[in-house]
């Protein structure tokens, strides 16, 4: 399944957003959108990922 | 004298917000913000394979045990604004949210617009709203009637350090919000930009680039902490009337008669 993580095209083998999260390595602290929209960690285990799903993993960064 | 700064209710003696990024090393970042005597530092959110993005860096942040200020800096539309806020609520545990609305890439202005309909959206889903906004009063008093404590109209655009462009401007807004907790937030480069926003009633300061873009960032914190705690006393206490005719301040009474 072809889906864009964090801006890149991956081919997935799973559809489940928690394994996909683990294959790539995802490190705490993160929130997650999914198509712009953002997906609460409550809710994370129920997600199944569709074709072309573009996944935002996101982490702490400097601000102004 | 020199009451605290509250925001949403929390309590705070410094009247600088300092932002987190720019500084040429994380040791210089550190003790730099430490050195502002700053509470409250901004942080933001990138994809994780970014430059930076990550557990070093908010360990780092961690360690200095301030409030957080999360910011949607770079979102161009309503949508991106409130997932972003929605994202940082999770990440940094704080309703809190510098919600940044950029409107025009050339000067890196808010969106007036936007940012009024994404201020509504989030604060009917529970986020205590600081805006970063133009120094306009109407879209300043729309904003309190949403239910904004706090605004942080721009003394310039973004990390042009030319200081407060409109002093009229910012100085009505303090006028007609009088009850509002009011931060210039953006466009400083000296202390003396940040004591004069002190002077004018502003409750605080909040800046980056300034401290970050120093030849020495840390001095320049001190600077910037000092500045502030000068242009609050000043405000606290009361300026002079200005006047154009000049007025002897060694009395006259006494004087030899060498001018008669």
């Amino acid at each position: 399944m072809k889906l864009n993580y964090n801006g890149e095209t991956l081919m997935a083998t799973t559809s489940s957003l928690l394994e996909l999260l683990e294959v790539q390595k995802a490190k705490a602290p993160f929130a997650v959108a999914i198509n712009g929209q953002f997906v609460p960690r409550s809710q994370l285990s129920a997600v199944e990922l569709k074709e072309g799903d573009s996944i935002d993993v996101m982490s702490p960064i400097q601000g102004g | 004298m020199n009451c605290a700064l509250t925001i949403y209710g929390q309590s705070f003696e410094s009247r600088l917000l300092i932002g987190s990024a720019l500084y040429p090393s994380p040791e210089v970042m550190q003790a730099s913000i430490r050195a502002s005597g700053s509470q409250i530092v901004t942080v933001s959110l990138r994809r994780q394979n970014s430059v930076a993005a990550g557990q070093d860096f908010w360990d780092l942040i961690k360690a200095l045990d301030l409030t957080i200020l999360p910011n949607t800096a770079g979102c161009h539309s309503v949508k991106e604004a409130v997932t972003l806020a929605h994202m940082c609520r999770e990440v940094f545990d704080t309703d809190w949210i510098k919600l940044e609305l950029i409107g025009d890439e050339y000067n890196l202005q808010p969106d007036p617009i936007a940012l009024l309909e994404a201020t509504k959206i989030l604060i009917d889903d529970g986020f205590k709203v600081l805006p970063y906004c133009t120094d306009d009063l109407v879209i300043c008093q729309r904003l309190a009637e949403l239910g904004c404590e706090v605004l942080m109209p721009w003394g310039a655009p973004i990390g042009t350090g030319k200081g407060l462009l409109n002093p009229y401007a910012l100085r009505t807004i303090r006028e007609r919000l009088s009850e509002m907790t009011l931060i210039v937030d953006a466009g400083l480069g000296l202390p003396s930009h940040a004591c004069q926003a002190l002077e004018l009633g502003y409750d605080a300061v909040l800046l980056n680039s300034a401290v970050a873009g120093a030849g020495c960032p840390e001095t320049m914190a001190k600077a910037f902490r000092a500045a502030v705690e000068a242009g609050r006393f000043s405000y606290e206490a009361g300026a002079m009337i200005e006047r154009d005719i000049a007025a002897p301040s060694t009395p006259t009474l006494g004087m030899p008669f060498w001018h008669q």
